[in-house]
């Protein structure tokens, strides 16, 4: 710690960082733009200008940019500084000089950095009288609207879209006061962060496409903290509503996971929320027709079924723990499956295996930045965990970072540290059959079909430990990458294997798990991490249950009356003639999901769930965070939450039925709220009973009082259902969270970090509030920890004594075959779950589905694809440089179903080529 | 090298080619090279440039012994290090490294030679100004005679030091002379000044150790290094040593560039050699060394053109190229002239010199053109206040501007009052 003198009043900060981070943390309103928290300090607003003195002699003075400079013991510091403010104020009319006066209607407005500064600056008269610059604006995409006249040249967007997030289609154009960023020509932003330079351009540059397509002010939003359902990683999100529809996703800052960063298909992958897909009311099947039905005649509906034989139900990864745990309660637990294939299952219980048993770390994404090697083993994590990815990508840094503690600059010095570091390498190594966004920084991306990548692992894993399996018939060149990789990463103090599922391959994640052991004598920080498909796949994990070729097996036998789905579209992950044979094996479907996924048509009753933004639950991320979402809309009935049908099936059921096979601690029928849910879970689950802290209860109240989900300046409430009627209707209420619906209630800066709605601190209107929330800038909330680690980089003991429980099979290599392709699932990041192609945007982004071939593969416009259990699928073919031979490569979710891959196919021309089809492909190298 | 009083452009003859390495090595060319080569550790060359007292000539005037000295000690063979010579001369009314460049390359050559020796630099680069098409075409022939005769290339002279000089011609902007915005330039992004530290001589051209130097300072160290110090300070006449590339421009009889003893008097510069001013004019003052400097009035005409002098009187010596503004041309025009250019080559990195200088432009253009207020002054000498200090902007070239701006209000006070009074400008309703 050191003390310096802030306007008179002595303040004490931590070392290494700048007076701009100082004066903040301490308190103080000092105004800024180029510096970013994630970004650091390049200087080049000058808008935190302060003054020092060299002493207490030293009346005069010099000015100062506070981002700038480091804060030293015993420095002298002003910012009331008459000078200093001058100077201030000076450059924010200088911003001002050619920003438009259009707040009244720009997105931005009510939530504009630029407002704030303006105001605390003290610059409120304009003197410039000459004409303003003007710049055309581009079309970017479906994501990001852009309106170049506000820009006020804070240089933060290339900063981070390049620098941080390493795109490289949004530049800096044009010099002196004409400078421009955009693309070089309109088009699409192609980064997977683009979404977050809505937040962190300070003004309405880049702004929220989907958001601003209906005006709102973000008073008039109803907040709720919400957790990402798009992939496992657990991003924590803000969920913006306002007129009970969802309007926008902003980032949540969660220290240890997101930090000040979302990927775009968390941000703009809401849209199923409000699409035209969403189930609003009871379906019946009547006359092969699904017709609405009251709720009553649902469930009586569903007590007539119940008579025809036992229940089963399917799960589901993208559900949340309550809702999984409701289901389980309900049925007999031979007959809950947790809605995953064989394959699937396996895999995610041997991530929960292998993570659970590590005896190293399993970093957060935070710590992961910090990694100094990180090997990726078999997995696209930019597309399948993009946010980890990001993480990994920070973590390329190390290398520059140690150059310039070696040049004593400090690491905020952002330009000096890239300038420092210029040259160094990073120490990541990317093995994988098909390119991936991290390849252009890694010192090594070798191009290897799933099985010989995991042979390379575990040939790296031999390299660091010889008692470890010796991988048979291994090519001289795959024996040096072995050693390469094994030395780099023996030689770092923090090293990280990630790997994952993507490819359905237990061998690679046993690789991986392998590695990270073996560093573990080296290092007690080695770390590692398991990618994971869905939201809550860790959850289900852990909860267990059967696969679903179990369910399809007993339903085939006769042993299943209804069949209860929830939230799982059963056509991702089974083959079309394994759905033909369960919807005939099983008299009655009942499903239970907000969206129309192919299966509905045939189930025999439809209940209408509640999304993640309409009610609450528990989610665990694949790092075992338990994160709690909270609604932001109340949904009108009969829609509710999942695990609420769930219990309303319960109470259908004849009552001497019961629930025959509930647990005695269960009293499904009996839950009240959520808290009682989470309460009997961690009793029948012991390794839940650690969810409950995941966030405070229904009870909580701060100040005597239920939290506040609007803000205080939320308008309208009396009118804005004027056109119905004039009279003032109560806000609607939710048993299962401590928030109040309104703008009536706590709020706090130091509120529980998992309860936090939305941002706002006096004199802080932006997103840039987070800074009052934070214990120290970039450090953890005030509030505490949202959501609570199940397992972690525990130090637990007996870990290290936990081996593999058999030796795993090490796969012999892949050998191209001249009439077969090893078809891998291609992975991308828009459509890879179920959930996000019904987001408009979104779906507005991804590709048609399309064959990738290596280039020495020969190649037709258009091929077709003989797969097991689909008849012959013809796609357009491309080439893709690097691909291994032997390999072909396409989105499965658009072909086939997911976690059947991999699978040897046939692949022949076109039958209907040569009739004038397939002109115009093209080709990519 | 002979000890001539005007080392620098002894060898160059007006309108003929420039020597080549046979004449160049005949009148005394090379033997710096020789010597240091052969005789003198890197360390030695450092210690004489350092007693000589030599100072940067591209307008800064920093020690140039002193610049080398903080770059790390490694052989050229142990750190992959840089010299550069800054020929992108972009200063209004600066053409004295054009006369180098394009009357004696060999001498940059072999300044650069030295240069590299005594930092042990492997690799040299001319950033060259983009519109120095004969410099380009003269320096490209320089340096691949230089190779073939063996002056670059590998194990100089057998002494185990290697060197190679690439040229490069800038794509053309003002802020690329200064010198880390130089090295941006290089790498192929933005010409964006850096902060400092990192020095460039620690972390410079990617990453890597590198010196940025002037063509005129380059120039002078094989004469140095070939006569000794103490030659060197000799030739100068107040504290400063050596010679200097003197010009100016403007409305005097001999505008052109001389090279003379440092801390000549501005007046001899003018009277003797420039041949005072054309008939029917007469000095109103003067930027002393380039656009970026403040104006000086005929009361300080006495002043030694030296570094401390120029500064004691007000101004800076910086690239020591007078412009004469004289009594019929309207000091407003000829600041809005300038600011013009300033604001144009802004680089647009930090707001007070992006957004300031153009509002400094319009406002001296509004007051040109006669639709200036009495409230702009105030506006203007705002501004020259707000960037003037170095520090509140990223790098120097706000300051720059802002050295004639300033100097300008207050010595022709009266002259923007006129202005604003007669609604334009008094001297185009004269003419």
């Amino acid at each position: 710690m050191i003390t310096f003198q802030l306007d008179g009043q002595s303040c004490s900060t931590r070392t290494d960082i700048n007076l701009l981070q100082a004066c903040l943390e301490a308190g103080a309103n000092l105004p800024y733009f180029c510096w970013h928290p994630e970004l650091g300090s390049v200087g080049a607003c000058r808008q935190c200008a302060v003054k020092q003195f060299s002493g207490p002699e030293d009346k005069t003075g010099r000015i100062v940019m506070a981002c700038m400079t480091p804060a030293t013991e015993g420095a002298l510091i002003s910012i009331d500084d008459a000078e200093a403010k001058e100077f201030r104020e000076g450059v924010i009319e200088w911003m001002m000089v050619n920003h438009p006066h259009d707040c009244p209607v720009c997105p931005e407005g009510g939530e504009c950095h630029l407002q704030d500064m303006t105001v605390m600056a003290g610059h409120n008269t304009r003197r410039y009288r000459f004409t303003k610059r003007t710049h055309r604006n581009q079309d970017l995409g479906p994501f990001i609207k852009h309106e170049m006249n506000r820009c006020i040249a804070c240089y933060r967007c290339v900063r981070f879209y390049r620098d941080y997030a390493g795109g490289d289609d949004l530049a800096v154009l044009g010099a002196h006061d004409n400078v421009y960023f955009g693309r070089a020509e309109d088009g699409t932003l192609e980064n997977a962060f683009s979404g977050n330079l809505v937040e962190l351009c300070p003004t309405g540059v880049f702004t929220d496409k989907p958001f601003s397509e209906t005006y709102t002010r973000k008073w008039d939003l109803r907040g709720a903290p919400s957790v990402c359902v798009h992939c496992a990683v657990g991003c924590n999100t803000f969920v913006n509503a306002r007129e009970e529809k969802v309007r926008r996703l902003l980032n949540r800052y969660n220290d240890e996971v997101n930090r000040y960063v979302l990927c775009d298909r968390g941000r703009f992958g809401h849209g199923f929320v409000n699409a035209a897909s969403r189930l609003n009311t009871p379906l019946c099947l009547s006359d092969e027709q699904p017709t609405p039905v009251p709720t009553q005649a649902a469930m009586a509906q569903f007590a007539r079924m119940a008579a025809s034989g036992p229940i089963a139900g399917i799960a589901s990864s993208r559900a949340s723990l309550e809702t999984c745990f409701s289901l389980r309660s309900l049925v007999d637990p031979d007959l809950f499956s947790t809605g995953q294939t064989q394959q699937e299952q396996t895999c995610t219980e041997l991530a929960y295996a292998l993570l659970r048993d590590h005896p190293g770390a399993i970093p957060t994404l935070h710590e992961m930045e910090s990694a100094d090697a990180v090997l990726i083993l078999g997995e696209d994590a930019s597309a399948t965990a993009p946010r980890l990815a990001l993480a990994v990508r920070q973590s390329g840094r190390q290398n520059a970072f140690l150059a310039a503690d070696a040049a004593k600059v400090p690491r905020w010095m952002d330009a000096a540290v890239r300038t420092i570091g210029s040259e160094t390498l990073s120490s990541l190594f990317v093995v994988s059959p098909a390119p991936t966004d991290l390849d252009g920084i890694a010192r090594d991306a070798i191009r290897a079909v799933p099985d010989n990548a995991a042979r390379l692992g575990f040939a790296i894993w031999h390299e660091l430990d010889p008692t470890a399996p010796t991988v048979p018939d291994l090519k001289e060149t795959e024996a040096e990458q072995a050693n390469r990789i094994a030395t780099v990463l023996a030689a770092a103090k923090k090293p990280l294997v990630v790997s994952g599922m993507q490819y359905g391959s237990i061998a690679l994640m046993q690789a991986a798990a392998g590695i990270a052991r073996a560093l573990t004598r080296n290092t007690s920080e080695a770390g590692l991490s398991l990618v994971l498909p869905d939201c809550n796949s860790m959850g289900l994990a852990m909860m267990g249950g059967a696969p679903l070729e179990t369910i399809i097996a007993r339903a085939k036998a006769g042993a299943i009356g209804t069949l209860i789905i929830i939230e799982n579209d059963l056509t991702r992950r089974l083959d079309p003639p394994e759905i033909v044979d369960l919807l005939e094996a099983v008299p009655n479907i009942v499903l239970i999901d907000h969206t129309a996924t192919p299966l509905w048509q045939n189930a025999n009753l439809v209940l209408p769930a509640a999304t993640f933004s309409e009610d609450t639950g528990t989610l665990i991320s694949q790092e075992g965070r338990a994160q709690r979402f909270f609604p932001a809309v109340f949904p009108p009935a009969p829609i509710q939450a999942s695990w609420r049908w769930v219990q309303d099936l319960a109470r259908a059921l004849p009552s001497k039925q019961g629930t025959p096979a509930s647990p005695a601690s269960t009293n499904l029928s009996e839950w009240k709220n959520l808290d009682e849910v989470i309460a009997d879970l961690g009793k029948e689950l012991p390794v839940f009973a650690k969810i409950i802290n995941a966030a405070p209860d229904a009870s909580y109240r701060l100040n005597g009082q239920k939290l506040r989900s609007q803000t205080y300046r939320a308008s309208g409430r009396t009118v804005i259902r004027s056109y119905i009627s004039v009279r003032d209707q109560p806000p609607p209420t939710n048993s299962d969270t401590p928030f109040s619906s309104s703008m009536e209630g706590a709020y706090r800066t130091d509120m529980p970090a998992a309860l936090v709605p939305h941002l706002h601190a006096p004199a802080w209107n932006s997103v840039q509030a987070l800074n009052r929330f934070q214990q120290e800038i970039g450090g953890p909330l005030r509030g505490g920890e949202a959501g609570i680690r199940l397992f972690s980089s525990a130090t637990a003991e007996g870990k290290d004594s936990v081996q593999p429980s058999s030796a795993p099979d090490i796969p012999p290599p892949f050998i191209p075959q001249p009439d077969t392709v090893l078809l891998l699932p291609e992975a991308r990041l828009f459509g890879g779950e179920e959930l996000s192609m019904f987001s408009p945007p979104l779906a507005a982004r991804a590709p048609p589905p399309d064959l990738r071939l290596p280039t020495s593969a020969a190649l037709q416009p258009r091929m077709t694809l003989h797969l097991k259990g689909y008849g012959p699928k013809t796609l357009p073919v491309r080439h893709l440089a690097g691909l291994p031979d032997g390999v072909a490569l396409c989105p499965p979710h658009m072909v086939a179903a997911a976690f059947r891959f991999p699978q040897i196919v046939r692949l022949t021309p076109d039958p209907a080529e040569g009739e004038g089809e397939g002109e115009g492909e093209g080709e990519e190298t | 090298m002979s000890a001539t009083p005007t080392p620098l452009t002894a060898m160059i003859t007006p309108s003929a080619p420039p020597p080549d390495c046979a004449t160049y090595e005949r009148a005394g060319g090379w033997q710096a090279t020789r010597k240091a080569l052969k005789t003198l550790a890197p360390a030695d060359v450092i210690d004489i440039v350092t007693r000589s007292k030599l100072r940067g000539r591209g307008g800064a005037g920093f020690g140039t012994g002193q610049k080398w000295s903080f770059v790390p000690k490694e052989l050229a063979s142990e750190r992959r290090k840089y010299l550069i010579a800054n020929a992108d001369e972009m200063e209004p009314g600066t053409f004295k490294d054009r006369w180098l460049l394009e009357g004696n390359p060999l001498q940059l050559v072999e300044g650069m030679i030295l240069a590299a020796y005594a930092i042990q630099a492997g690799h040299g680069i001319i950033f060259l100004r983009g519109e120095y098409h004969l410099p380009r075409k003269r320096l490209t022939q320089a340096i691949s005679e230089a190779r073939e005769k063996g002056w670059l290339g590998d194990n100089i002279l057998g002494s185990g030091f290697s060197f190679d000089i690439h040229l490069h011609s800038s794509g053309g902007r003002y802020i690329c002379g200064e010198e880390t915005a130089l090295l941006t330039a290089l790498e192929g992004r933005r010409a964006t000044p850096r902060s400092k530290p990192p020095f460039p001589q620690f972390s410079g051209l990617w990453g890597a150790s590198s010196v940025v130097n002037n063509v005129e300072t380059l120039s002078n160290l094989p004469h140095i290094i070939a006569n000794g110090p103490e030659w060197f300070i000799s030739l100068g006449t107040g504290p400063d040593s050596g010679t200097k590339l003197y010009g100016v421009s403007g409305r005097v009889r001999k505008p052109g560039a001389w090279e003379l003893p440092i801390g000549t008097p501005l007046r001899q510069i003018i009277e003797d050699y420039a041949g005072g001013m054309l008939p029917g004019y007469k000095l109103r003052a003067l930027l002393p060394g380039g656009a970026s400097t403040a104006f000086l009035d005929e009361a300080a005409l006495d002043v030694a053109m030296d570094y401390g002098s120029v500064e004691k009187a007000g101004s800076r010596l910086g690239t020591g190229m007078a412009i004469v503004l004289d009594d019929r041309t309207c000091p407003v025009g000829m600041i809005l002239n300038l600011e013009h250019f300033f604001a144009q080559e802004s680089c647009g990195w930090c707001t007070p010199c992006r957004d300031g200088l153009p509002w400094v432009e319009r406002l001296l253009s509004a007051i040109e053109e006669g639709s200036g207020e009495t409230e702009d002054i105030e506006q203007l000498a705002r501004h020259a206040r707000m960037l003037g200090t170095p520090g509140r902007t990223f790098c120097a070239h706000a300051p720059g501007a802002m050295a004639p701006l300033a100097s300008g209000l207050k010595l022709f006070a009266d002259d923007f009052s006129a202005h604003i009074s007669h609604h334009g400008c008094p001297l185009r309703h004269a003419a």
